[in-house]
């Protein structure tokens, strides 16, 4: 058992402060623990989420000495104890209560996506694919929707502005999986470069860094979604290439119209 | 007079696990002005941590398989205490759910052919799950989850629904609770209400459950009248992590095992073999050399008893431990590392891999895991009617782990991803059906909702009473000690005197800290529910005077063919006390009885 002071930060979108909880460790504890313990004995209206405790959920990001992380999977013995351990909600979202934020931003953009819309089944109803070529699509399912690397992105967490028209990481892996689906038809390319705001990311991979799922989330989606939206605006090759072949793909236009009234996910407010 | 906000919709689906998400896309398919409430985010429920896949005969590995051969596991897996035609709606239907769930986007993985790869588990007679990698739950819920918002779905997130309510002819007609973010309390009003909620396992101290299964769908549905079957079955998963301490509990998936992982006791023995029930023995193989074979050859070899239903495995486990044959933290040894390549067990197994290694500091790669028993499933539930999932009262409709009957005694692993999808489905359909052919208002009482909005927030208003996390420690005290994986009768009985005072310390409950998304008064709005559903875990559990699948009876070890051949059902009585009766199941037709002898290997 080692001695630590948990450093949380208590409030609403009011404001509020960081309230020191002095605690005790145990072997092989995680982040979660400790802020669950502190729960049980201090403070039972401290607020953060949680499900699984297993980082399969995504429920409870937080910022731990600075940087985003989960943690159900954070050890405390990864942590320096002579200082105080930090804990801040996720800094991108509004903040409901103590660790809680409103996470609504990401459920609104994922609505905005125009959806799955796949070609039709062999002749026995079913689809064949091969494992190579689901295999991309996969690395992106892998997401928990922690949210972690949208709260990193300096594009909406220095400029709130930038919310209206900016997808964000975890929706950019969402386009990739499905530009790279071997199944669907639709066509977001002038989407996502029009309105979805994929120029405004300079690669810094600030939420490569931070993906607990280790998605390569720049090298392979925003990177290779940034070469193709490229390609479709300008390559005269493609352009025609497109033309001859007549790509059954949907344009992005239609693609965008499938949904002419973008409805939030009710956020319970 | 509380204030509250109403909402009236024609279908609404509490609970957005597998089940909730698919009835309410069947509703809205329907045109059915539909919401789903839940008590967290959207995506963010329980079948999220599903690992090793979801089971149907599609036939895509072993050409022998088909819905026959999956029901008839089923049902024996679930020691014949399942319903049949929700057995056979499953085995029959699974399939169809599984490629729809490839037009909304899935990516499972693929066998060489470039169709759905399916995985061997336990008790199934051929590789049967479809899965991705070992996140075979997240796949499913993500890939409904968009299917939802591509429909355009309304989602009420991070609320809580307290109590359901009906209207002068007794027809469910509205739900009330709060939006956890504010507290704020809101009433839904709708033509049917379909309860999707999962899972009780909160109440025990070691389990593979989150703070949200907390039986509120049981306690709800048990509450305004329906009746509840076979409650004393439980489900211990076999592997759950125990160390570190705090990751006890932790599931570690049927998929190690079914890719090839053996258990071992201290000693090194691969101890079960010595535990090979008579009813499997026939399809069991009883030598290591025969079981190895059978990962390559299914048709001339028989299972591994790892590939046990999940109750024997548990059991076995349990008794290795108490003879002191386990390791230094109390569990045995799961070994893959010695049986599978590296880089095999990283493509099969990756959230293993990563949990362990993050958790615990075991690469499982290299050696062994330890496990134990964990509290994982409650297989009673709702008892509905078969084809359209309806409860016994009107305007009410479960699916998913909230509702009875299609696993029995002990479910097999995959079959409730399955179950979620069939039966999530056909509870769409019949509410959509019932709300669509409903003609009565839905006109509820506001002096009962009046009330139960009181009751919910005397708590906030209550100074110096008590913690309700130390209630909760305490139940969960009670049921992991006494209402364990092994029971006695007076255990039992001393568990329900024990859960009766924890009830008296209800009204006494105080939390600080105001209404807007405060964990400890959300705590003490959930304990009723849980108080009600270990009830009736432990009022089914003391009547139920045998073994059976998950529901094992020291002072009764054997299986009593009497039993078998009843379910106990509980509902409220007049004077609002839950009984329990005795009840017989309904009669398998003979043709499907015929299939239960056929081809025992």
């Amino acid at each position: 058992m080692a001695d630590v002071v948990m450093r949380i930060w208590r409030g609403d979108s009011e404001g509020g402060e960081f309230q020191d909880f002095p605690t005790q460790v145990s072997e092989g504890e995680v982040v979660l623990d400790v802020v669950h313990r502190i729960q049980a004995e201090d403070a039972p209206d401290l607020a953060c989420r949680w499900n699984c405790k297993a980082g399969k959920c995504g429920s409870c990001s937080a910022e731990i000495n600075g940087l985003p992380h989960l943690m159900c999977m954070t050890r405390m013995d990864t942590l320096p104890t002579e200082e105080p351990v930090v804990i801040a909600p996720m800094k991108t979202f509004p903040i409901i209560r103590d660790l809680v934020t409103d996470v609504s931003f990401n459920y609104e953009m994922a609505r905005r996506l125009p959806p799955f819309a796949p070609k039709d089944p062999g002749p026995d109803g079913t689809y064949r694919m091969q494992q190579i070529d689901v295999e991309r699509g996969q690395e992106f399912r892998k997401c928990i929707e922690c949210f972690m690397c949208q709260d990193i992105c300096h594009v909406i967490r220095d400029h709130e502005e930038n919310k209206e028209h900016y997808a964000g990481p975890r929706l950019f892996i969402r386009y990739m999986e499905l530009e790279s689906h071997p199944l669907d038809t639709n066509d977001r390319r002038e989407l996502l470069r029009e309105e979805m705001g994929l120029g405004y990311c300079n690669i810094t991979k600030c939420c490569t860094e931070v993906c607990p799922e280790h998605i390569k989330i720049t090298d392979n989606a925003i990177i290779p979604l940034k070469e193709r939206v490229v390609d479709a605006s300008y390559d005269p090759v493609a352009w025609l290439g497109r033309k001859i072949l007549r790509r059954t793909k949907k344009t992005a236009t239609e693609a965008a119209n499938h949904r002419t009234d973008p409805k939030p996910v009710k956020a319970s407010q | 007079m509380a204030e509250y906000e109403q909402i009236d919709l024609d279908v609404v689906v509490i609970g957005a696990g597998g089940a909730g998400l698919r009835a309410a896309i069947e509703a809205k398919q329907r045109g059915l002005r539909t919401a789903i409430v839940c008590k967290s985010l959207l995506g963010k429920a329980h079948t999220v941590m599903a690992e090793g896949g979801a089971a149907a005969a599609m036939g895509n590995v072993w050409s022998e398989d088909n819905w026959k051969v999956h029901f008839r596991d089923t049902i024996r897996g679930g020691k014949m205490l399942g319903n049949w035609r929700m057995a056979q709606l499953h085995a029959q239907e699974s399939p169809d759910r599984i490629h729809e769930l490839e037009a909304w986007g899935a990516l499972f993985d693929r066998t060489k052919d470039g169709r759905i790869h399916q995985r061997d588990f336990g008790g199934h007679r051929y590789a049967r799950l479809a899965h991705v990698g070992d996140r075979t739950g997240l796949e499913l819920i993500r890939t409904l989850q968009q299917r939802a918002v591509a429909l355009d779905i309304d989602v009420f997130m991070e609320t809580k629904i307290l109590r359901l309510l009906k209207n002068p002819s007794g027809e469910v007609s509205g739900a009330v609770g709060y939006h956890r973010p504010t507290g704020k309390m809101v009433v839904f009003t709708a033509k049917a209400f379909v309860l999707a909620t999962g899972g009780i396992g909160r109440s025990w101290k070691y389990s593979t459950n989150s703070w949200e299964s907390t039986g509120d769908g049981h306690a709800l549905a048990l509450w305004a009248g329906a009746d509840i079957i076979d409650m004393e079955c439980m489900q211990f998963h076999p592997t759950g992590m125990v160390w570190p301490l705090s990751v006890r509990g932790l599931l570690v998936t049927e998929g190690v095992r079914g890719d090839g992982g053996i258990l071992r006791n201290s000693e090194g023995q691969r101890f079960m073999f010595n535990y090979i029930p008579e009813v499997f023995a026939a399809e069991t193989a009883d030598n290591e050399a025969e079981a190895d074979r059978w990962y390559e050859d299914h048709i001339n070899n028989r299972r591994p008893p790892e590939l046990l239903p999940r109750d024997e495995v548990a059991r076995s486990i349990n008794a290795e431990v108490k003879a002191g044959r386990g390791g230094p933290h109390g569990g045995v040894y799961l070994d893959i590392a010695s049986r599978r390549s590296s880089e095999f067990i990283q493509r099969q197994l990756p959230s293993m891999y990563h949990q362990f290694k993050e958790l615990a500091g075991v690469d499982i790669t290299k050696e062994a895991m330890e496990v134990g028993p964990t509290c994982h499933y409650i297989m009673g539930g709702i008892r509905v009617e078969p084809d359209t999932a309806a409860s016994t009262i009107p305007g009410l409709f479960a699916a998913g782990e909230v509702a009875g009957g299609l696993h029995g005694a002990n479910r097999l692993g995959g079959n409730s991803l399955s179950d979620l999808l069939v039966f999530g489905r056909r509870a769409g359909m019949g509410a959509s059906d019932y709300a669509d052919s409903r003609t009565s208002g839905t006109t509820v009482d506001s002096t009962e909702i009046e009330r139960i909005i009181d009751e919910a927030r005397a708590p906030l208003a209550r100074e110096g009473g008590e913690n309700p996390y130390d209630l909760q420690r305490d139940l969960q005290e009670t049921m992991q000690n006494l209402v364990g994986i092994i029971r006695t009768g007076t255990e039992l009985t001393q568990a329900l005197s024990e859960i009766d005072a924890l009830k008296e310390r209800v009204p006494n409950l105080s939390v600080n800290g105001g209404i807007a998304y405060n964990p400890g008064w959300n705590l003490a709005t959930d304990l009723p529910a849980m108080l009600s559903v270990c009830t009736m875990v432990t009022m089914g559990a003391i009547e139920r005077k045998e073994s059976r699948g998950g529901h094992t009876r020291d002072d009764y070890p054997k299986s009593d063919p009497a039993f078998g051949k009843i379910n106990f059902v509980q509902r409220l009585n007049g004077s609002g006390e839950c009984v329990v009766s005795p009840e017989p199941l309904p009669e398998m037709p003979d043709e499907l009885k015929a299939l239960l002898e056929e081809g025992a290997h």
